[in-house]
């Protein structure tokens, strides 16, 4: 009870930060996540209920490369809890010291919904995620240093946990090095980089803008050509469209998801979302040789 | 009058509020974590270009063409951003300029431009304002011009609306432009489990963007020449109260539910007062697995009453005038980008037997609408109108209307 009542309140925008900042923070924090690991997190409705959790959040933790531009502002307003104000003491921008990919040369919308800061899912990599732990952890320390020993055993049995599946994903992802993929978003830009996969065909014409029947054609052409055997698909992505791109390519739609939560099993499980996810592509790849 | 007390209490706690907001710890900057052993080494960078203009700048147009049954379209509609002739208006550009003052404030500048039926552009200052970031306890205070918090539509700009043309409610108690002035505002967002916010907003009381009350000197109300006092006291200010409070219902259904009072003297002459009060609520639902935000299904509803004291003048004695409206609206969000919406609007209510003043005459109003985002920065919408006013002829209009962004990414409140 005790521990509840001293308990760190984290508030994480989407569940990937919450899932890590729950694996770091232990019995020692309490983490609510404001999107649902199911839905679009570029559109996120800022509901009056987001504003009570910040009101009470000691931290913070969002992405910080633009993904949540269009909820989060008016949340933390509402929220008016200095903590968690931009350069206050809870907030965390998870990208911090992360190198981002795709930072466009310059900002023109007529390329699509671009994010001025770099691609915004890099957790999508496990590496960054270290990272995020690390930083994680270094923030806990600070705001609740009588826990701090606990926060760093966690960081480590987290890491240690992390490095050991990714050896293991690498390994089951090692026989398809080079091959290419098609996403409907740029969402898997970082994952492919990681595991030496290919994602640079997307349903989507330009980020963020629908899937036009032109651009389909285009992306079936390059599937032949390329002999792409699958489409990944979320949960929020529009699966028609890609089973109907899988259909006329021969291909298979895998389910994958950015978020934990966003395929059974996975619930606040960082690294048994990730799992899912290379054990779903690896056995399309496979069965696509 | 007790107003003057409190005004002394509002200020008291905004000067509290700054002091302790100058005595918080001062935020030490995020350590830069260790590069990950998991692979090749992430290079570490201070990644991002948010943050690094001091003030984002945005500017939203706002076009409408159509047409309507009714040669005379100001008289029909009631909003001074709706459609206001036949063939094509500027309904508004608005430049916006937001940002942080500094770690204490918030900024926000609304610069609207029109352009009137004889073509001459009108610049309006429609909110500039500063709100505080960091006061304990929850609080929050507002200085400068802004929409007042009445309701849930009057505190909104033209182009976050689900409609082409405001709610005849609107038009009815706050005019064309809405009810907006300068002053200060307070807010308690109060420590219950449920999302809960009290508002106090002090204002001036006169002028256009005030015609329940002050209104402008030489207009008409209720057949009364405006003459709105100078402040002398306190009393002589608006004063708005809002409530407001929301559930969610599970974990895609949220409701919203407020009440809001709007009480100051009017321009009809000395002791005569105006008070507004009225009612809101608002139900959506959101798939969870929304793409863009669709599906979703949400309506929403206002329902306002208004007591109009009117001043003795030489040829007419004191009355008091009682009116009403309401509006109530649904917006289906079929799927990504594709919305389709109704909304029935309804004023009345005993305003007298001045058949001359057909603005004050109830009336009735039913709209159908349909939008196309081609992406969350423009869109395209349709709307067909049936009005229904006693006195005069019923009247049927068809209004496609466009909307383009430009700049700062806008961030939408619920």
């Amino acid at each position: 009870m005790i521990t509840l009542l001293l308990a760190l309140k984290v508030v994480a925008t989407t569940p990937e930060y919450g899932a890590v900042a729950a694996a770091i923070g232990g019995d020692q924090v309490k983490v609510t996540n404001l999107a649902k690991a199911t839905e679009d997190p570029h559109f996120v409705d800022a509901k009056p209920s987001h504003i009570v959790a910040l009101s009470k959040a000691d931290i913070l933790i969002e992405g910080g490369a633009d993904l949540e531009v269009g909820w989060l502002p008016p949340l933390v307003e509402g929220a008016r809890n200095a903590k968690i104000n931009a350069g206050g003491p809870g907030r965390v921008r998870a990208s911090e010291g992360i190198q981002l990919l795709d930072i466009p040369a310059a900002l023109d919308r007529s390329l699509g919904d671009l994010h001025a800061a770099g691609n915004p899912h890099f957790m999508m990599d496990p590496a960054n995620a270290k990272v995020v732990a690390d930083h994680l952890c270094d923030v806990f320390c600070r705001l609740d240093a009588a826990s701090c020993p606990a926060y760093k055993a966690n960081r480590d049995a987290f890491a240690a946990k992390l490095q050991a599946k990714v050896d293991e994903w690498a390994k089951a992802l090692a026989p398809f090095k080079g091959k290419p993929i098609v996403t409907y978003h740029p969402t898997w830009r970082y994952f492919a980089a990681r595991f030496g996969l290919v994602s640079e065909v997307y349903l989507e014409p330009k980020p963020g803008i629908p899937p036009s029947p032109p651009h389909l054609a285009e992306v079936m052409q390059k599937m032949k050509e390329q002999h792409i055997g699958l489409v990944l698909v979320e949960p929020f992505q529009s699966r028609k469209t890609a089973e109907a791109v899988a259909e006329r390519t021969g291909a298979r739609v895998v389910d994958v998801c950015q978020f934990p939560g966003g395929l059974s099993g996975t619930e606040g499980d960082y690294v048994g979302l990730l799992d899912a996810d290379v054990k779903a592509i690896a056995s399309a790849l496979a069965a696509a040789k | 009058m007790n107003i003057a007390r409190w005004l002394t209490v509002l200020w008291f706690l905004f000067a509290i509020g700054i002091a302790s907001a100058q005595d918080a710890p001062v935020p030490t900057p995020t350590p830069t974590p260790t590069p990950a052993p998991a692979g090749p080494p992430p290079i570490t960078v201070a990644s991002g270009t948010a943050g690094k203009n001091y003030l984002n700048l945005s500017l939203d147009g706002l076009i409408v063409v159509g047409a309507s049954t009714e040669p005379d379209v100001p008289g029909l509609q009631t909003g001074g951003h709706d459609p206001s002739q036949r063939g094509f208006t500027v309904q508004n550009v608005e430049v916006v300029f937001d940002g942080a003052v500094d770690p204490y404030f918030r900024g926000q500048a609304n610069v609207v431009l029109q352009i009137d039926p004889d073509g001459e552009t009108v610049v309006e200052l429609e909110e500039a304002y500063a709100v505080t970031t960091s006061l304990p306890k929850g609080l929050q205070v507002k200085v400068g011009q802004y929409f007042t918090e009445f309701g849930r539509l009057n505190p909104t700009h033209p182009h976050t609306w689900d409609f082409v043309d405001q709610p005849l409610v609107s038009g009815r108690m706050f005019g064309g432009d809405g009810l907006r002035s300068v002053g200060a505002r307070i807010s308690w967002l109060m420590p219950t489990p449920f999302y809960s916010e009290l508002l106090v907003s002090a204002q001036n009381a006169k002028g256009e963007t005030a015609t329940s009350f002050g209104g402008v000197t030489g207009d008409v109300m209720f057949g009364r020449p405006l003459d709105p006092d100078d402040v002398k006291s306190a009393g002589d200010l608006l004063y708005v109260p809002r409530y407001d409070a929301s559930f969610d219902i599970g974990e895609t259904q949220t409701v919203v539910v407020g009440a809001s009072g709007a009480f100051g003297p009017n321009g009809t002459g000395a002791g005569a007062d105006t008070g507004i009060v009225g009612i809101d609520a608002l139900w959506k639902w959101k798939s969870a697995r929304a793409d863009k935000g669709f599906p979703f299904v949400k309506v929403q509803g206002e329902a306002m009453s208004r007591r109009y004291e009117a001043a003795a003048t030489p040829l007419l004695p004191a009355e008091t005038f009682e009116d009403h409206g309401t509006y109530l609206q649904a917006v289906w969000g079929i799927k990504p980008m594709w919305t389709l919406g109704a909304r029935y609007d309804r004023v009345g209510g005993d305003v007298g037997d001045d058949p001359a003043d057909p603005a004050f005459q109830p009336r009735e109003r039913a709209s159908l609408e349909g939008t196309w985002y081609p992406t969350e920065y423009s869109k395209l919408r349709l709307q067909y109108a049936y009005d229904d006013r006693t006195g005069l002829k019923d009247a049927s209009s068809v209004w496609l209307q466009f909307e383009f962004l430009l700049g700062a990414h806008a961030a939408h409140k619920f």
